[in-house]
């Protein structure tokens, strides 16, 4: 039993932050926030705050890392220190390396990167603060700062996670929920082809369980998907569709 | 894993071969190659396995410690999962600090043995909120030709239940040269089963040459009711919904295969 696990998940139908079991927390995405970047997303998801800044393509250092027949994405997601209740250590640890290489590779599908060999497009991401879900956030945000750098891509990447609390599944996790739920569902998706760029999970979910929070999910990211649309349309302006 | 300088050639005549329902190695779509565990191979850790998976070797180690809890779970046990990808196991792995592919194989192979419960925590604890063990797991590949997180998960689930705590005296200090018979206290048998993406096909356990040209590759880790605790998608490439569901159906009865191999 853990410190501070409350007893039920779900009241009267509601979350303990009053939402809906298939309710996503309120997202707000913002593109073009950052003068230097070559382009940039800032984005609020429930309690978390995400900025992504894209540079690029531009020269690749060290070099011996570029590739004659397409550039190289690289991502890199990093919390600051006062994003977590305790403290966290600058710099890179384990868990943000992985969370850097499932990102790169929830992207790399969509990005044409044949168009520029021998370059790099680098993807940094900064958690601001967090309320779990972050690597959704992070991979919705950096998505949005490669498109407002203008690097073609076949589409945008949305995330979000379902998971299972107190016997029940739900769409994106807050943070009591994900520390003390059974079970955590990222997934990113690629819209236009309905493909699965992103899957990760950990807790303990049924077939059955798993097919229902799977599916919830890819909804979820269909309606993130949405906002990524209006925040480039609010900076370029341009037609609905 | 690592990607090894390979030709485009290479991946066609993987990728035609498969086409014609054929694998480079002469394996049905659906079969793992020839998997062997031995437990008790080192004596100098409290628990140890070897696995063979084809021409995959991984030695794992499981050590215990003494330490203090962490201080929200103050009456459970800790539990640490370390990779080390060692340059004397393939041309592509090189000397220094961890990367990123070191990093995901400890933290995914981590995640099945944790969210799996597989060791009762609460049995770790010596004194609340002072005094625990700490389970060291370390997986050592020795010869990589693919397939580590298949090979590493079931060698670490074997070299937990080799284990047994050594010689505790009063003081709380731990010595290691006199073991007990008390084993640790394991109650379940989490496995990771690993399908990859090559040009359109689903194959099982991807040996080196189809690790290095797949598109997508997906590992689940599945508890002995078959209930699902632990997934990785890695690759650049992706899966279609209705694979991932197909996939996810298909490694249950992979992960039955695979837990059969373990000793008693």
């Amino acid at each position: 039993m853990k410190v501070g696990e409350p007893e039920e998940f779900i009241i009267d139908g509601k979350r303990l932050d009053g939402r809906r079991v298939d309710e996503l927390r309120p997202l707000k995405i913002e593109a073009g926030v950052l003068k230097r970047a070559d382009g940039s997303a800032y984005l609020e998801w429930g309690g978390n705050r995400v900025l992504a800044a894209c540079y690029g393509p531009r020269e690749i250092h060290p070099r011996h890392e570029a590739n004659p027949q397409r550039a190289v994405l690289r991502t890199y997601y990093s919390m600051a220190p006062f994003s977590v209740y305790e403290r966290k250590r600058p710099g890179p640890d384990r868990r943000s390396m992985e969370i850097s290489k499932v990102t790169r590779q929830a992207l790399e599908s969509v990005v044409f990167t044949h168009l520029y060999p021998m370059t790099a497009i680098d993807v940094y991401i900064e958690i601001l603060q967090a309320q779990a879900g972050t690597r959704c956030a992070g991979i919705t945000a950096a998505s949005v700062a490669l498109a407002d750098a203008g690097i073609p891509m076949k589409d945008l990447v949305p995330a979000c996670a379902a998971g299972k609390v107190g016997g029940q599944i739900v769409l994106d996790l807050f943070d009591i929920e994900d520390n003390y739920g059974e079970a955590d569902l990222p997934v990113a998706i690629v819209p236009r082809t309905g493909e699965v760029s992103l899957l990760q999970m950990d807790g303990n979910l049924t077939q059955e369980e798993f097919e229902e929070a799977f599916k919830l999910a890819v909804k979820g990211c269909m309606q993130v998907y949405e906002k990524q649309k209006e925040a480039l349309r609010k900076r370029y302006g341009g037609s609905k569709e | 894993m690592k990607h090894e300088i390979i030709a485009d050639v290479k991946r066609d005549h993987i990728v035609n071969l498969l086409n014609s329902g054929k694998r480079i190695d002469g394996r049905g779509f659906d079969e793992y190659r020839d998997i062997s565990v031995e437990v008790g191979i080192n004596q100098r850790a409290e628990g140890s396995a070897l696995v063979k998976l084809g021409k995959t070797q991984v030695m794992v180690g499981v050590k215990l410690a003494v330490g203090e809890p962490f201080p929200d779970m103050p009456d459970s046990g800790v539990l640490t999962t370390n990779a080390e990808l060692i340059p004397l196991a393939s041309p592509s792995f090189e000397r220094g600090p961890p990367d990123e592919d070191t990093v995901e194989l400890a933290r995914v192979v981590d995640r099945a043995i944790r969210e799996s419960q597989c060791i009762d925590m609460e049995k770790l604890c010596i004194k609340e909120g002072e005094l625990v063990w700490i389970v060291f797991i370390d997986l050592h590949p020795l010869d990589y030709d693919g397939n580590l997180f298949d090979a590493c998960t079931l060698g670490a689930i074997a070299a937990l239940k080799n284990a047994v705590f050594p010689k505790l005296d009063e003081n709380g200090r731990v010595d290691y040269k006199t073991k007990t018979e008390e084993k640790l206290p394991i109650v379940d048998t989490p496995v990771e089963v690993t399908f990859a993406k090559i040009g359109g096909h689903i194959v099982l356990d991807p040996c080196l040459e189809e690790e290095e040209v797949l598109d997508a590759r997906l590992t689940i880790g599945y508890n002995e009711k078959g209930e699902i605790v632990a997934m990785q998608k890695g690759g650049s490439g992706t899966f279609t919904q209705e694979e991932i569901l197909d996939i996810v159906k298909r490694g249950r009865e992979k992960a039955e295969f695979l837990r059969k191999h373990l000793p008693g």
